[in-house]
């Protein structure tokens, strides 16, 4: 009955992951977020909420913030996505570090979209405010930290990235 | 030995790295070879009978494995205190969202339709929906008289108090249900063979009471039923009880695919379905003498307890037994009743029961306070509870509490005086009203009265063939730093390093029952087991000549090693026992009731916008006392954390009801608080020392829920010069408080001669 | 997610032209969506009726601001990113500018599009009352040419419109006359970020000799689409603002708002919050005090 429905064959589709050319068979209207977790298995990116209210599910797209739940894997074709499990390299980037370091992370399931929430922000201000901190994490929700720990750990990671480009 | 503390230092937490790195693996994330996805159809009513199930033609169901109740090898239920909540409905409904089929597909996207394919008529009864109509008992629900059960709390002579009292002052206060919103959504795995039985994983709190309820469901013996804590997203007391249905649902669908079987619950049908904290109404009635000492009163405490028995029992006794807040009554007279509606069941939310009754305590206080014509400050102090005196079930106060001293501290750090100075002066214009509102608490950590013995939580440890040393325990991990805790508490007392120490993953087959990681005991309580164990291995490894009297970390290393090579493994048992001067009477509940109690003040200073009744809150002052602080970081984690859920209690968080089920189940319309909604929030720690948890710890989890919602209402209160008594305090209800005040001003409290 | 990705079509013509060919084949056959944080929204809780939908995200025909002379182009497919941090909409619209960061976090201010805010139709949408402030022209088009509507009117109900079935959004075009006016703007949500208005109000204004020249006010969430309040506009024009306009001006908002209650709000509040919102504007308005 239902192949009835079934108007769009899955297809090819093409994008770069952490710097990875992949290349899936899915569905167009698959949303990335599935696309990442089910069929290249990179579990960092988590669901939350799955109508973009909690920021779990948050990757950099061409460089830009999205949720990835309410991303078609279709809009994706030949992106450029950057996911939580591209972040480090040789060692912890310097948004873990504080992350670890300040208490940012408790159950660790909104982690992952914060920091890269997080690196959105201090990429497009790298001097922020208490109030741009505030206001740029503010689709990402926490339920553990009372975000206070998680300020100080971008807090702390702006200093660092800034004393180390001096 | 090293001689360098790690008790007190915030080291790195166990599994942060993981977490931060996306690595962690939560239980979506696992994927087992051919594992099917399952989904459960549940009740549109509220109460009624099933008539008949239809299947609809346009599914291919051949492709699918349905259960019903009659699929269940065991006992249809799921066993915690009672056995009367079924795991799978067979005729009766109680309440919308039960479960009463269960669907598995090897297609994950071929549930959705299939569920919505199954349609179900039924022969609806009038339900029961709110505290009211139960206790009217015009529709009998649950047993004789609706009520799961009813605890009376006594002491001294009320009598004599109404007799010698200047005030007697009223008061009912109500708080909502709250939905514990762990970012995780509740999932499960299991995976059947007959020869080793059932095994489950899944993001949980306490492996043994799912342990126990599948050996009851699948009528299997304990050695053939495995269940595995994995990285959990958040609990808060939503991942006690109701992670035993979903693994009884996995489970059954096991059973009959012979796959492994997931189970992953959406934002939808987790909130709509899964527990909440205990709405609640408190009535109290207090004889107050002419300076304002609480002489004696009542206290009615009545909780929704949904449509099952669950927690509701514990969830009450906790509730009571804080509700007469950390004051001195000479007498008092406290009636604690849970009660059946046909909502789904509430159950545990970090507090479990004392938020509610401590929020109709505290904000009890400064109605008292007002009605006497004295300040909210003195009258707490003219009442508040000192060493030596009794709680309200008669337990002695043995600590070296200062309450005055901490509340002096907490009006110093949060500018008290002074804010109250220049907030009367700019409230007398404009549109925006300030206030400042106070809260002073207390919470049991551990298991109520007997509970620990009962309990008798065994814990162990391990030295490894390798030189480490792990924890074996079936406490959890869901982010409070359970394994970074318990980790240093070990090290600290054998002298090793931080990363010499590992704790085991929470697998029923590994571990022994340390007990469930609840009631802010495990630090306390499991922690001064970890103690005792780690102190037994050290024992074994010099009584064996391996260890001298004083070693070096890598010394003790190289001692384990040679240990396990010549021995074979070596574990350390630990079992609780409680000490012998504990007197506990459950029936009467009266005598020791926890074995230490966390303090604390709290202060809050709020704005409302008269243009559109919004209540924000500027500053936010948590002082509290919980013994030793073991980890900085963490401690200070669990505060914040707790503070914000509170602030999403008193202003945010509310459960809108419709026959019976949650219209706003979605985090759109379930409103928590985001980084733009809290304010500072400021953790201030005394440490008195206490000689009951490890290195003198106290529990720490759900104290900081308890404070908020007073202080809050009371500083919203101080701001409107309106009594606001119920929680949250939605701009609506700002508005309506405002515009019915007229009616409602002073109608509570009267000189009584 | 409660639909199945099998059972959709989503294509990605990729051109203006073909969008606007493919729509013209079967009107009302498919469903442009543009940064998903509607539609996806729906399609995640299996409630997307539409099952055939045609990718209008980054098609170059409606991306950019465009600055003219007399009024400023704003494409269909602007996101609320992009809106919030232009110059010219800032200084000049700066109803708009405050609407577009008030939309959803960080996130979805990267993939919202003003076009999707207005073709969704929601009467709670931010951007909507600035847009009838300002009184908006949209371009709308189709393989049979461009016409241009007033914005206001182009809601016909509750989530209905005017556009045709083989029509699209192009742009949003707004007339650079108001750098002399007040603008005045206040969303009330149920918490300080990611929410959907209870009510929100823009407005601008203007007073000179004592009296108001210049006035429109337009609220969110208060009827079934968004509303201008032009009794309350005319009860304050070229009147001077003192306590007894401002009861009338109350009187008047309240009688031409029709708020309802539910899962969000109740009727009660949204029409006291809709009366105090009017007063503080024109509070403002009187006091010569901006945004």
């Amino acid at each position: 009955m239902s192949n009835s429905h079934e108007i769009s064959g899955r297809r090819e589709f093409c994008f770069t992951v952490n710097g990875e050319r992949k290349t899936v068979p899915a569905y167009p209207m698959e949303r990335l977020l599935d696309v990442l977790r089910h069929q290249l298995r990179l579990t960092g990116t988590k669901e939350g909420c799955g109508e973009g209210e909690c920021g779990s599910c948050a990757v950099l797209m061409d460089g830009i913030l999205v949720n990835s739940c309410l991303v078609p894997l279709l809009q994706a074709q030949n992106a450029n996505i950057l996911t939580i499990e591209g972040l480090a390299g040789a060692g912890l980037h310097n948004l873990q570090q504080a992350f670890l370091h300040c208490g940012g992370t408790q159950c660790g399931i909104c982690t992952p979209g914060m920091i890269l929430a997080a690196l959105y922000l201090l990429k497009k201000n790298p001097f922020p405010t208490i109030e741009d901190i505030r206001e740029g994490l503010s689709g990402s929700l926490c339920r553990c930290t009372g975000y206070m720990q998680i300020f100080e750990a971008v807090e702390e990671a702006a200093r660092r990235q800034t004393s180390d480009e001096v | 030995m090293n001689n360098s503390s790690i008790v007190g230092i915030s080291v790195p937490r166990k599994e942060g790295q993981d977490k931060v790195t996306g690595r962690a693996q939560y239980i979506d994330d696992i994927v087992l070879p051919g594992m099917w996805y399952g989904a459960t159809v549940r009740s549109t009513i509220p109460r009624g009978r099933i008539k008949q199930i239809t299947f609809g033609a346009e599914v291919a169901w051949d492709d699918y494995v349905i259960v019903s109740a009659k699929d269940i090898p065991g006992k249809n239920c799921i066993a915690l205190i009672a056995e009367d909540q079924p795991c799978l409905a067979e005729n009766c409904i109680n309440h919308p969202e039960e479960p009463i089929l269960l669907l598995a597909h090897a297609d994950r996207h071929a549930l959705a339709k299939a569920v919505n394919a199954i349609s179900i008529e039924y022969d609806p009864s009038p339900a029961v929906l709110t505290l009211e109509e139960s206790e009217r008992c015009c529709d009998i629900i649950w047993g004789s008289d609706n009520t799961f059960k009813t605890y009376v709390i006594q002491k001294g002579d009320i009598d004599s108090a109404w007799a010698k009292a200047a005030y007697i002052v009223e008061g009912e206060y109500r708080t909502g249900a709250q939905e514990q919103l762990y970012i995780e959504n509740n999932g499960m795995i299991a995976w059947f063979d007959p020869e080793h039985g059932i095994t489950v994983w899944g993001s949980l709190q306490c492996p043994y009471y799912v342990h126990k309820a599948l050996m009851t469901l699948c009528q299997l013996p304990a050695e053939r039923v495995r269940v595995v804590q994995v990285e959990t997203g958040g609990a808060f007391g939503g991942k006690e009880d109701y992670p035993s249905m979903i693994a009884g649902h996995a489970a059954l669908l096991a059973i009959k695919t012979r796959k492994a079987v997931k189970i992953i619950y959406d934002r939808l049908e987790d909130m709509a379905a899964t527990s909440k904290r205990h709405p609640s109404r408190t009535r109290h009635r207090t004889a107050v003498s002419k300076d304002g000492k609480i002489l004696g009163g009542t206290i009615d405490f009545t909780i929704d307890g949904g449509a099952y028995t669950t927690l509701s029992p514990v969830v009450l006794s906790r509730g009571a037994i804080h509700a007469g807040g950390p004051y001195y009554w000479p007498s008092v007279r406290i009636t604690a009743k849970a009660l059946a509606t046909n909502a789904p069941p509430h159950g545990a939310f970090r507090g479990f029961g004392a938020p509610q009754s401590l929020f109709a305590m505290e904000r009890h206080m400064d109605r008292i306070a007002q009605i006497i014509g004295a300040s909210p400050i003195v009258v707490r102090q003219r009442n508040f509870l000192k060493p030596g005196q009794t709680t309200i079930t008669e337990q002695a106060v043995r600590e070296p509490i200062d309450l005055e001293k901490l509340l002096d501290r907490a009006l110093e750090l949060s500018s008290y005086q002074s804010r109250k100075e220049s907030f009367a002066e700019e409230n007398e214009s404009g549109e925006i009203k300030k206030g400042i509102g106070v809260a002073a608490f207390l919470h049991g950590a551990g298991f109520t009265g007997s509970g620990e013995r009962y309990l008798g939580s065994v814990v162990g440890v391990e030295a490894c063939a390798d030189g480490a040393v792990r924890v074996l325990v079936s406490s959890t991990e869901f982010g409070q730093g359970t394994k970074t805790a318990l980790s240093q508490v070990a090290a600290e007392t054998l002298g090793l390093g931080y990363e010499d120490v590992d704790v085991a993953p929470a697998d029923t087959m590994e571990v022994p029952n340390s007990g469930p990681t609840v009631a802010s005991r495990t630090v306390m309580v499991v922690g001064s087991l970890v103690c005792s164990a780690a102190l037994g291995i050290r024992h074994a490894l010099r009584q064996s000549g391996w260890l001298g009297d004083s070693y070096s970390p890598e010394e003790f290393r190289a001692a384990c090693r040679n240990y396990v090579a010549a021995h074979g493994a070596l574990r350390s048992w630990s079992r609780y026992e409680a000490p012998p001067d504990i007197f506990w009477d459950d029936e009467k509940h009266r005598g020791e009731a926890y074995a230490a109690f966390a303090w604390a003040v709290y202060i809050a200073s709020v704005r409302v916008d008269l243009t559109t009744y919004t209540v924000s809150v500027d500053d936010f002052v948590a002082l509290q006392e919980v013994g030793r602080v073991l980890h900085p970081v963490l401690a200070a984690g669990q505060i914040t954390g707790g503070v914000a859920q509170g602030i999403g209690l008193s202003l945010y968080e509310k459960v809108i009801w419709q026959n019976g089920r949650m219209q706003n189940s979605q985090m759109t319309n379930y409103i928590m608080p985001t980084s733009l909604d809290v304010p500072p929030i400021r953790v201030f720690f005394e440490e008195l020392g206490n000689v009951h948890g490890a290195f003198g710890a106290k529990g720490i989890g759900e104290l900081p829920i308890d404070g908020p919602a007073p202080a809050i209402a009371n500083a919203v209160a101080d701001a409107l010069g309106a009594p606001c008594d119920c929680v949250p305090l939605l701009a609506e209800d700002i508005f309506d408080i405002l515009t019915t005040r007229v009616a409602t001003a002073d109608r509570s409290g009267s000189p009584s001669r | 997610m409660r639909s199945n990705p099998r059972d959709y079509q989503l294509v990605a013509p990729g051109t203006l032209h073909a969008v606007l060919s493919l729509l013209a084949e079967a009107p009302g056959k498919w469903l442009p969506i543009a940064g998903g944080t509607d539609l996806m929204v729906l399609y995640g809780a299996g409630k997307l009726a539409a099952r055939n939908l045609v990718s209008i995200w980054s098609l170059p025909e409606l991306r950019g601001i465009e600055v003219l002379p007399d009024q400023v182009r704003i494409g269909a497919g602007c996101t609320y990113a992009e809106l919030r941090e232009h110059p010219v909409i800032a200084r000049e619209f700066p109803l708009l500018a405050r609407a577009a960061s008030w939309t959803g976090g960080t996130a979805n201010q990267n993939r919202g599009t003003i076009g999707g805010n207005i073709v969704n139709a929601s009467p709670a949408a931010d951007s909507l009352p600035a847009l009838l402030v300002y009184e908006a022209e949209l371009i709308l088009v189709s393989v049979r040419g461009e016409r241009r509507v007033p914005y206001l009117g182009f809601h016909t109900g509750y989530k209905t419109t005017q556009l045709a079935g083989d029509e699209l959004l192009r742009a949003v075009c707004l007339a650079r006359q108001f750098s002399e006016c007040l603008h005045h703007t206040r969303k009330v949500g149920a918490r300080s970020a990611q929410a959907i208005a209870k009510v929100a109000i823009a407005a601008l204004g203007g007073v000179a000799g004592g009296r108001v020249q210049e006035v429109r006010i337009a609220l969110a969430s208060v009827a079934p689409v968004p509303l201008r309040l032009f009794e309350t506009e005319r009860a304050v024009k070229g009147k001077s603002i003192d306590k007894c306009l401002l009861a009338a001006a109350r009187r008047a908002t309240v009688s031409e708002i029709r708020p309802i209650d539910d899962i969000r709000s109740t009727a009660r509040y949204r029409s006291a919050v809709s009366s105090n919102l009017v007063e503080e504007f024109l509070r403002r308005l009187s006091a010569g005090a901006p945004i």
